[in-house]
C-alpha cells in the first residue's frame, strides 16, 4: 500500500517517527543538569539516562511511541473551541486560542488516535499540556466522548493519557460538565465490558483528576508525576505548612490507593499491551 | 437581620419602619398611613433591586449569612420526618456533607447535601461546607442504600468547593468525587439535584448528576468561584466582579447553556426573606417532578440522563 493511499485513508504517521531531529541541538536536564543532544534524549524516549527524570512530551510522541509503527487515524481532528461564552479577561479567549494553535500547530489539548498497538486495535487519547496548559474545555470533552464512542463502536479498549491543569475557566460551566459528559460516556464504555486504561502524566490535577482520570479499570502512571486535585500551591496555602516531600507524586499517590502502577516510559507500550491483553480477548 | 451592600436602601426603610412602629405603640399615635406607606415603599425598592441584580450582586445573595442551609431544606420538607445517616464506613462521619432518610409527603427519599454552619463556632465544625473524600464517599454510600430500596435521591447543592486539604489529597479527593459521576451517571433510581446556594467546581457536580438539575433564583453554580478565577486570569483579587459577568454563573445563563435543567424562583428578597414561601415552592417542584420521574422505567430514565450530560458542550468544526 502506498503512502498516498493511506494518505487518503486519513492515516496519519507521527511527526517524531518521521522527523529527522537536526544534531547540535542539546538538551539539559532539569533535574541532574546533565546534557545531551536531542537525538539521543529523543531516542531514551526523553527520559534522562542519570536520573530518570521523565520529560513531559506531547501526544505526537505519545502515539509515535504506542502506536505500531507510529502510524493512526485521528479522531476528530478538526473540532476547535468556539468560544460559546464570549469569554475576556484580561486578553479575549480567541486570542489566548489563537496564540496556542499558532504555538503548538495542534488544534486543542487533545488528541484521539484509532490504530493498533502490538497488533491489538485499541483508542488512545493523548492530552497536550503546551496548549493553555492541558486545560479541559468543550473539545477536550467532545473528543474524549468521540473517542469512547468509537472504541465502544469498533470493540476495542480505549486508553486516556492526561496530562493537565485541570478544567478551562474560560468556558466556565461548560467545562465543568465535561467532567459529567466523559464520566457518562465512560460508563458505557465500562457497562460493554471494554477496558479503559487512564494514564495519569505530569501534571494532572482539578477537573480532570476529579473525572475520566481517576476512573481507569488501571490507573498508571510515570516516576515522579505531579497528580492531585488541588495544585499543591492551593493546598499549602489551605494548611499553612510546608508540604511533605515527595507530596502528591505518583509513588505518593501510589502509596495512599489510588495508582496501579507506575511504569517507566520505555516499558510502556509493552506492558499496556501485556494489561489489554490479560483483560480483553481480541474478538 | 444581615444586610447586604446594595441591600443598604432597604434596610434604612425597615428601620424607618420599625420607628414607625415604635412611636405608634410607645406614643398611642395612629401612624397607619405610614407605616402603609413605608410598606409599599420597600415592597418597591426591594423589586427594584432584587429585579436587576447583577452576576456578583447574585453570588452575594447565594452566601448570605440568613439563607436556609440543607438541614433547614430538609426539616422543613419532611416536616421533621427525617433520620441522618452519618459516616462513610470507611474513614469518618465528615459533617461538611450531611444525608439521611427523611418522608416528604409520604414519600421515602434519601437527601443528601453540603452543610454549611450558621455561626462561627458551626461553621468550623461543618468546615464551611466543604467536604472530604469520605463525604463524597459517604453521599455515594447513601445513594447506593437508596438504588437498592429503590428510593429516589434528592441532593441539595451548596459548597464553596471540595476542601483543598493534606489529608484530602491523601484520601483520594479527585477519586472520590469522579466516582460520584460515574456512580450516578448510572444509579437506577431518579436523582433530582438543586443548587440551593454555592455550586462551586467539582466539589458541587460530585454530587450534581441528575435527571433533573434545578438552580435556586439567587444561587450560581460554576467551575471556580469569581474570586478565584479573578485571581488566577487577573493575577489580582480585585476583578471579581468581572469574573462573576465572565463566568456565566447564574441560574439563567447556566439554564440558556443547556446545563441546568430549570431555575426555582425565590421570594423577593432571597430565599431567607420569606422562608416558609421557599420551602413551599421546593417542595412542589420536588414532588411534581419526582412523580413524573418516578413513572419512567429505570432503563429510560438512566438513558435520558446520559443523553443529557453527554450532549453538554459547545465546539466547531
Ligand atoms: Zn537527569
Amino acid at each position: 500500500m502506498g503512502w498516498f493511499k493511506r494518505n487518503a485513508e486519513g492515516i496519519t504517521t507521527s511527526s517524531s517517527e518521521k522527523k529527522e531531529i537536526p544534531e547540535g541541538a542539546w538538551y539539559k536536564c532539569p533535574n541532574c543538569k546533565t546534557v545531551v543532544s536531542n537525538q539521543e534524549h529523543a531516542a531514551t524516549l526523553w527520559v534522562c539516562t542519570m536520573c530518570d527524570h521523565h520529560e513531559r512530551i506531547g501526544s505526537d510522541a505519545y502515539f509515535g511511541l504506542l502506536f505500531d509503527e507510529g502510524k493512526y487515524r485521528e479522531v476528530a481532528p478538526k473540532l476547535t473551541s468556539a468560544d460559546p461564552l464570549g469569554f475576556s479577561d484580561t486578553k479575549a479567549y480567541t486570542d489566548r486560542l489563537d496564540a496556542a494553535k499558532a504555538k503548538t500547530g495542534l488544534t486543542d489539548a487533545i488528541r484521539v488516535g484509532s490504530g493498533e498497538m502490538n497488533g491489538q486495535g485499541v483508542v488512545i487519547a493523548c492530552m497536550d499540556f503546551s496548549f493553555i496548559g492541558g486545560s479541559m474545555g468543550s473539545v477536550v470533552g467532545e473528543k474524549i466522548a468521540r473517542g469512547i464512542d468509537h472504541a465502544l463502536k469498533k470493540g476495542v479498549p480505549f486508553i486516556c493519557i492526561s496530562k493537565s491543569g485541570g478544567a478551562r475557566m474560560m468556558e466556565a460551566g461548560l467545562s465543568l460538565m465535561q467532567m459529567a459528559k466523559t464520566s457518562a460516556k465512560l460508563s458505557l464504555l465500562s457497562k460493554a465490558g471494554l477496558p479503559f486504561i487512564s494514564m495519569l502524566t505530569d501534571p494532572t490535577t482539578g477537573g480532570v483528576t476529579a473525572s475520566f482520570a481517576m476512573l481507569g479499570d488501571l490507573n498508571i502512571s510515570e516516576p515522579n508525576a505531579l497528580i492531585g486535585f488541588a495544585g499543591p500551591r492551593v493546598v499549602k496555602e489551605t494548611i499553612g505548612k510546608d508540604l511533605p516531600e515527595g507530596f502528591q507524586r505518583a509513588e505518593f499517590v501510589l502509596e495512599h490507593g489510588f495508582l496501579d502502577a507506575i511504569i517507566p516510559r520505555k516499558e510502556l507500550k509493552s506492558q499496556l499491551s501485556f494489561s489489554l491483553r490479560m483483560l480483553h480477548t481480541q474478538e | 437581620m444581615n444586610y447586604l451592600d446594595f441591600e443598604e436602601p432597604i434596610k434604612t426603610l425597615r428601620e424607618q419602619l420599625e420607628q414607625a412602629r415604635e412611636i405608634q405603640d410607645k406614643n398611642d399615635l395612629d401612624m397607619t398611613t405610614t407605616i402603609e406607606e413605608l410598606e409599599v415603599k420597600i415592597e418597591e425598592v426591594s423589586k427594584e433591586i432584587f429585579g436587576k441584580l447583577t452576576p456578583w450582586q447574585r453570588v452575594q445573595v447565594s452566601r448570605h449569612p440568613d439563607r436556609p442551609y440543607t438541614l433547614d431544606y430538609i426539616e422543613a420538607l419532611t416536616e421533621g420526618n427525617f433520620l441522618e445517616l452519618h459516616g462513610d464506613r470507611t474513614v469518618k462521619d465528615d459533617k461538611a456533607m450531611v444525608g439521611g432518610l427523611g418522608e416528604l409527603e409520604g414519600r421515602p427519599v434519601m437527601f443528601i447535601g453540603q452543610q454549611k454552619g450558621i455561626n462561627t463556632k458551626m461553621r468550623q465544625y461543618r468546615n464551611f461546607g466543604m467536604a472530604n473524600p469520605e463525604g463524597y464517599r459517604k453521599a455515594l454510600r447513601l445513594m447506593k442504600l437508596a438504588e437498592k430500596f429503590n428510593r429516589p435521591v434528592v441532593t441539595l447543592i451548596d459548597t464553596p468547593g471540595a476542601y483543598p486539604g493534606l489529608e484530602a489529597e491523601e484520601r483520594g479527593q479527585g477519586e472520590a468525587i469522579a466516582r460520584n459521576l460515574l456512580e450516578m451517571c448510572q444509579l437506577r433510581v431518579p436523582i433530582i439535584c438543586i443548587v440551593i446556594g454555592e455550586g462551586a467546581s467539582g466539589g458541587a457536580l460530585g454530587i450534581g448528576i441528575g435527571d433533573k438539575v434545578f438552580m435556586m433564583e439567587n444561587t450560581w453554580y460554576s467551575v471556580i468561584s469569581p474570586e478565584s478565577c479573578s485571581s488566577i486570569l487577573w493575577r489580582s483579587w480585585d476583578y471579581k466582579k468581572q469574573a462573576a459577568e465572565a463566568l456565566k454563573l447564574t441560574g439563567d445563563d447556566m439554564k440558556g447553556l443547556g446545563l441546568v435543567d430549570d431555575i426555582v424562583p425565590e421570594p423577593l428578597g432571597g430565599a431567607h426573606a420569606n422562608r416558609e414561601a421557599t420551602f413551599q415552592t421546593v417542595k412542589d417542584v420536588l414532588i411534581s417532578e419526582l412523580d413524573k420521574l418516578q413513572k419512567l422505567n429505570p432503563d429510560k430514565r438512566v438513558n435520558n440522563r446520559l443523553r443529557k450530560f453527554s450532549n453538554m458542550g459547545v465546539v466547531a468544526g
